[in-house]
C-alpha cells in the first residue's frame, strides 16, 4: 500500500475513490490504510506549496539558512539542543548535518531586521550554541521537488496517431 | 497541369483529416487522441545533448548512425532479452521507427507480394505496403479474441505465396500484447509459412502485466524478424525522431542503401540524447510506467463504470473502447463529444474497418486531465 504515499506525495488532493481504482483495491481499504498512516504519524499533514515570489506583496517573508555550531550534550547528543531551538516558530526547518557544522536552520521572519534578531538575540545566546553563519535567501528556484516557475512547453499536436 | 502519382492519389489521407482539422481548430480541449507520452523527455537526456551542441556535434554521422548508439542498443538488447545483434552489420539507426518501417516495407516487397496486417494497427503500415507495391491483405481482429492475433485466425489467412506479416505489440490502438506463449504459437505459423516478420515493438517497455518477449528471441524467429524498436514512448522522445531496426544483415544492407538516398542519417542530436537514454535513464523510465499503470487502472475502471466498456490493455497508453452501446458511430461520436465537452478521442475507423464501434482513447495526459476528461465524458453519456 506504499503506492498511495506516492499518490498522494504527488497529489494530496487524489480522493480514495480515484486512488482506490488506480491501484485496484477498495476504497474502505484505501481509507483505512490513510488512517494507518495518518495515526502513525507517516502523513504528518497535507499543505499547500505556495509561491510567494509571485504575490509581490507585504506579506512576503525573509528566509535565512543559518549554520549552527553546538556543543553537544552527555546522554542527549545533538536532539535536546536541537529541539531548543527547533520550537522557536520562526524556524520552519532543522536539520542535522554531518561536516563542518552541526546543525542548518531555515529560519523566515517579516524583513532582514526581524530574522538577524532573532539570531543575535534568540539563538546565539542559548547555551551550547557555539557560533552561527547566516545566509538570507535571495531566490526560490526548486522547493522539494517542485520547480516554482511555471516551464513553458511546446504544445503537443491534439491528434496525433 | 501536374499529375500526382496513381499510387499517392490512391493512398487514404492519414486517419480522418476532417475529424483532425476540426480539433486543431477548437481551444481548451481537453485532448486523449495524443499518440505520444505527457512526460517531457528526461533532464539527463536533455542535458547531455545540449552539451554535445555546445561541443560542436552538429554534423551528419555514419548512415547506419553512431557507432557509440548502435553499440549501446546492442548491449541494452542482450542485457534485456539476451537478443544478440552485432553493431556493425544488424543494426540501422533510423529517424523514428516510422522510417523504419517505410525501410523495412521497401527493402522486402515486391510489385504484387502479399502481406499481411492487423486491422485495426497503426496507420502507417497499410499506406506504405501499398506505396511499396505490395498487396495487402488485411487481417480482421476482433474483440470477441480480444483483438489479438491468433493462430486459428491466422490460418485462415496464410497461403503460399504469402511473404511477409506486419506485427505491433503492444499495439497501438488496442493496447494489446501477447504473452510468451501466445508469441510461440503465432511463431509456429511465420516459421512454417516461410514469413518475413516486421515486428514493431515500440512500446515494449510499457508493457504493464507480464515481461515483454521480443519475437526475434523465439526459436527460428531471428533469421525472418526485422525488429523495430526506438526511444519516443519509452523514453518520452517523441520530437528527436530516433527509432532503430535490426535483422538480419542482408536484410540491413538493404534498408541502409535506401536510407543513405532518402534520409542519409538520423539527426546526431537525436543520435547523441538516445545514447544518454540508452546509458542512465532506466529510474524515469520505470517512473513513468508506474504512472501510465496507475492511470490505465483509472482508467478502465471509470469507463467501464460509465458504460464504456473496454478489456483491460496489456500495454501502450491506450485504451480501445467500445461505443457500441451508444448507436453512433465511432466519427459520430467523436465529433459530438469535441463539440459538445470538448474532449478529443480518435474514432476507432482511423485505425481500419475492424475499429468501427470503438474510440481510441489516450492515457497519456496528467491525472487531472483524465478525471476532468471522464466526468466530461460521463455528462455525454447521460
Amino acid at each position: 500500500m506504499k503506492e498511495i504515499l506516492e499518490i498522494l506525495e504527488k497529489d494530496a488532493r487524489t480522493a480514495p475513490e480515484e486512488i482506490a481504482k488506480m491501484l485496484k483495491k477498495s476504497v474502505a481499504a484505501v481509507r483505512s490504510a490513510i488512517k494507518k498512516y495518518e495515526k502513525e504519524g507517516v502523513i504528518v499533514k497535507y499543505k499547500t506549496i505556495i509561491n510567494t515570489d509571485i504575490l509581490k506583496d507585504d506579506t512576503q517573508k525573509v528566509r535565512a539558512l543559518i549554520e549552527v555550531k553546538v556543543a553537544p550534550q552527555r546522554g542527549h547528543g545533538f536532539d535536546h539542543i536541537a529541539e531548543r531551538i527547533y520550537r522557536f516558530p520562526e524556524v520552519k526547518s532543522c536539520y542535522l548535518l554531518s561536516g563542518s557544522y552541526d546543525l542548518l536552520l531555515v529560519v523566515e521572519g517579516r524583513d532582514i531586521q526581524e530574522v538577524s534578531s532573532f539570531v543575535s538575540e534568540r539563538l546565539a545566546t542559548i547555551d551550547n550554541v557555539n557560533s552561527t553563519v547566516t545566509h538570507f535567501i535571495l531566490k526560490r528556484y526548486k522547493a522539494d521537488g517542485d520547480i516554482l516557475k511555471r516551464i513553458e512547453r511546446s504544445n503537443r499536436i491534439a491528434i496525433s496517431f | 497541369m501536374m499529375e500526382i502519382s496513381k499510387c499517392v492519389q490512391k493512398m487514404k489521407p492519414s486517419g480522418i483529416r476532417e475529424f483532425f482539422d476540426l480539433v486543431m481548430g477548437m481551444k481548451d480541449v481537453i485532448s486523449l487522441g495524443v499518440g505520444e507520452p505527457d512526460f517531457v523527455t528526461p533532464w539527463n537526456i536533455c542535458e547531455s545533448a545540449i552539451f554535445s551542441l555546445e561541443k560542436g556535434y552538429t554534423s551528419y554521422t555514419s548512415n547506419k548512425g553512431l557507432y557509440d548508439l548502435r553499440l549501446a542498443i546492442s548491449r541494452y538488447l542482450k542485457n534485456k532479452f539476451s537478443l544478440s545483434y552485432n553493431p556493425d552489420q544488424n543494426i540501422l539507426v533510423t529517424t523514428g521507427v516510422s522510417e523504419a518501417v517505410d525501410l523495412a516495407l521497401r527493402a522486402i516487397l515486391n510489385k504484387g507480394d502479399k502481406i499481411l496486417i492487423p486491422d485495426p494497427s497503426y496507420v502507417s503500415y497499410d499506406p506504405i505496403s501499398e506505396l511499396a507495391g505490395g498487396k495487402v491483405i488485411l487481417v480482421k481482429t476482433t474483440e470477441a479474441d480480444d483483438f489479438k492475433l491468433t493462430p486459428n485466425l491466422l490460418k485462415k489467412y496464410v497461403s503460399k505465396d504469402l511473404k511477409a506479416i506486419v506485427i505491433n505489440y503492444p499495439a497501438n490502438p488496442t493496447g494489446v500484447s501477447y504473452t510468451r506463449k501466445e508469441l510461440l504459437a503465432l511463431s509456429k505459423i511465420f516459421v512454417d509459412n516461410d514469413l518475413i516478420v516486421i515486428s514493431d515493438e515500440i512500446y515494449d517497455e510499457l508493457t504493464y502485466d507480464f515481461s515483454h518477449t521480443p519475437l526475434a528471441t523465439l526459436p527460428g524467429m531471428k533469421q525472418r524478424t526485422i525488429y523495430l524498436n526506438g526511444f519516443s514512448k519509452a523514453f518520452a522522445m517523441t520530437g528527436w525522431r530516433v527509432g532503430y531496426a535490426c535483422g538480419p544483415e542482408e536484410i540491413i544492407s538493404a534498408m541502409t542503401k535506401i536510407h543513405q538516398y532518402t534520409m542519409l542519417c538520423a539527426p546526431i542530436m537525436g543520435q547523441l540524447g538516445a545514447i544518454e537514454a540508452l546509458r542512465g535513464s532506466s529510474g524515469s523510465v520505470l517512473e513513468m510506467k508506474r504512472e501510465y499503470k496507475r492511470r490505465r487502472e483509472f482508467i478502465v475502471s471509470k469507463l467501464n463504470e460509465i458504460g464504456l466498456s473496454c478489456r483491460m490493455p496489456e500495454g501502450t497508453f491506450y485504451v480501445f473502447a467500445s461505443i457500441k452501446n451508444t448507436g453512433m458511430s465511432s466519427a459520430e461520436f467523436a465529433k459530438d463529444l469535441l463539440y459538445k465537452e470538448k474532449v478529443a478521442v480518435v474514432p476507432g475507423t482511423a485505425f481500419g474497418e475492424q475499429g468501427a464501434g470503438y474510440i481510441r482513447i489516450a492515457y497519456a495526459s496528467s491525472m487531472d486531465n483524465l478525471k476532468e476528461a471522464m466526468a466530461r465524458i460521463e455528462h455525454f453519456l447521460k
